[in-house]
């Protein structure tokens, strides 16, 4: 039987991205770059790591093509590349809306069987 | 209601085999692991996209217990379903269960472990899947993949045909 929908064509570029986005540290320091370019000596700062240390998580990024570094500067600066990200949100897009829609109703759901216990309080209590 | 913030539903991928998903809901959660677990309130919400409903939900809520689903696309009649048994229960605290696609191409078995915390009258819901591989995983989501559920199961039944 031949796989349905999803190809494979990103396949690894997304295993590389999930990959990338597993660890705390990780996503922290993509945390950081979100709010604009930085050194590896910046991105160190917070963390109470080594700056190599540092550095092997920059190339994991690197690698699934989530941060660049530039080439020409002194200090490196890392910036966030948007594109796997989104390609990774992509992925859960569709699992996100179905869950987004079965909430939004299980919440109409709770309020509706809240609302109706609250009219019927007195009756519950005739009962006890 | 309209004047509290929307809740926001959070989904994390802590590893190529594991999908983590937490909401809050705004009922007790005595009132939310029953609505997880008594099929009358399954059958209200638990639906995937619009335009489908839930003609079978049999819930034999116990250790070692089974549960089916089995969803109706109201306007071109595709069905597919759902089994799994459940691995551990605790009442309005935690759920732990196996479940695979009634018509599954790719046979995986994903635990689910379903948890319920309470706190200020809200209850935090906390749904992990853990998929045996990375396949499984594909698999499962492919279901949800580009138009919804509905696309794909329309496939697979070309397909099966």
């Amino acid at each position: 039987m031949e796989p349905i929908g999803y190809g494979h064509r990103s396949d690894e570029r997304l295993d590389a991205t999930f990959t990338a986005l597993a660890d705390p540290t990780r996503r922290a320091i993509l945390a950081r770059l979100a709010s604009g370019e930085a050194s590896v000596l910046e991105l160190a700062s917070p963390f109470a790591i080594s700056q190599p240390a540092v550095s092997k998580h920059l190339r994991v990024l690197e690698r699934a093509g989530l941060i660049s570094r530039s080439r020409d500067a002194q200090r490196r600066p890392c910036r966030l590349e948007a594109k796997p990200l989104a390609e990774a949100s992509g992925w859960l897009e569709p699992y996100r809306d179905r869950w987004e829609g079965n909430f939004a109703r299980l919440d109409a759901l709770l309020d509706e069987f809240q609302s109706d216990a609250k009219h019927s309080k007195r009756a519950k209590r005739r009962r006890r | 209601m309209s004047a509290q913030a929307k809740l926001q539903l959070a989904i994390a991928t802590p590893s190529d085999r594991e999908i983590v998903m937490t909401r809050v809901v705004r009922a007790p959660r005595a009132l939310v692991f029953d609505a997880f677990t008594k099929p009358e309130m399954i059958k209200r919400w638990l639906l995937g996209p619009d335009g489908w409903s839930m003609p079978v939900c049999d819930v034999d809520l116990r250790a070692g217990g089974t549960f089916h689903y089995v969803w109706h696309n109201d306007s071109d009649g595709t069905e597919f379903g759902l089994h799994g048994t459940y691995r551990e229960v605790t009442p309005h605290e935690r759920i732990v269960h196996a479940e695979n696609f009634d018509q599954s191409w790719y046979p995986c078995d994903v635990v689910v472990t379903t948890a319920f915390a309470e706190r200020d009258g809200s209850t935090t819901v906390t749904m992990a899947q853990l998929f045996d591989s990375r396949e499984g995983r594909d698999a499962a989501m492919e279901s949800g993949m580009e138009k919804g559920v509905a696309a794909s199961f329309d496939r697979l039944e070309d397909i099966l045909a």
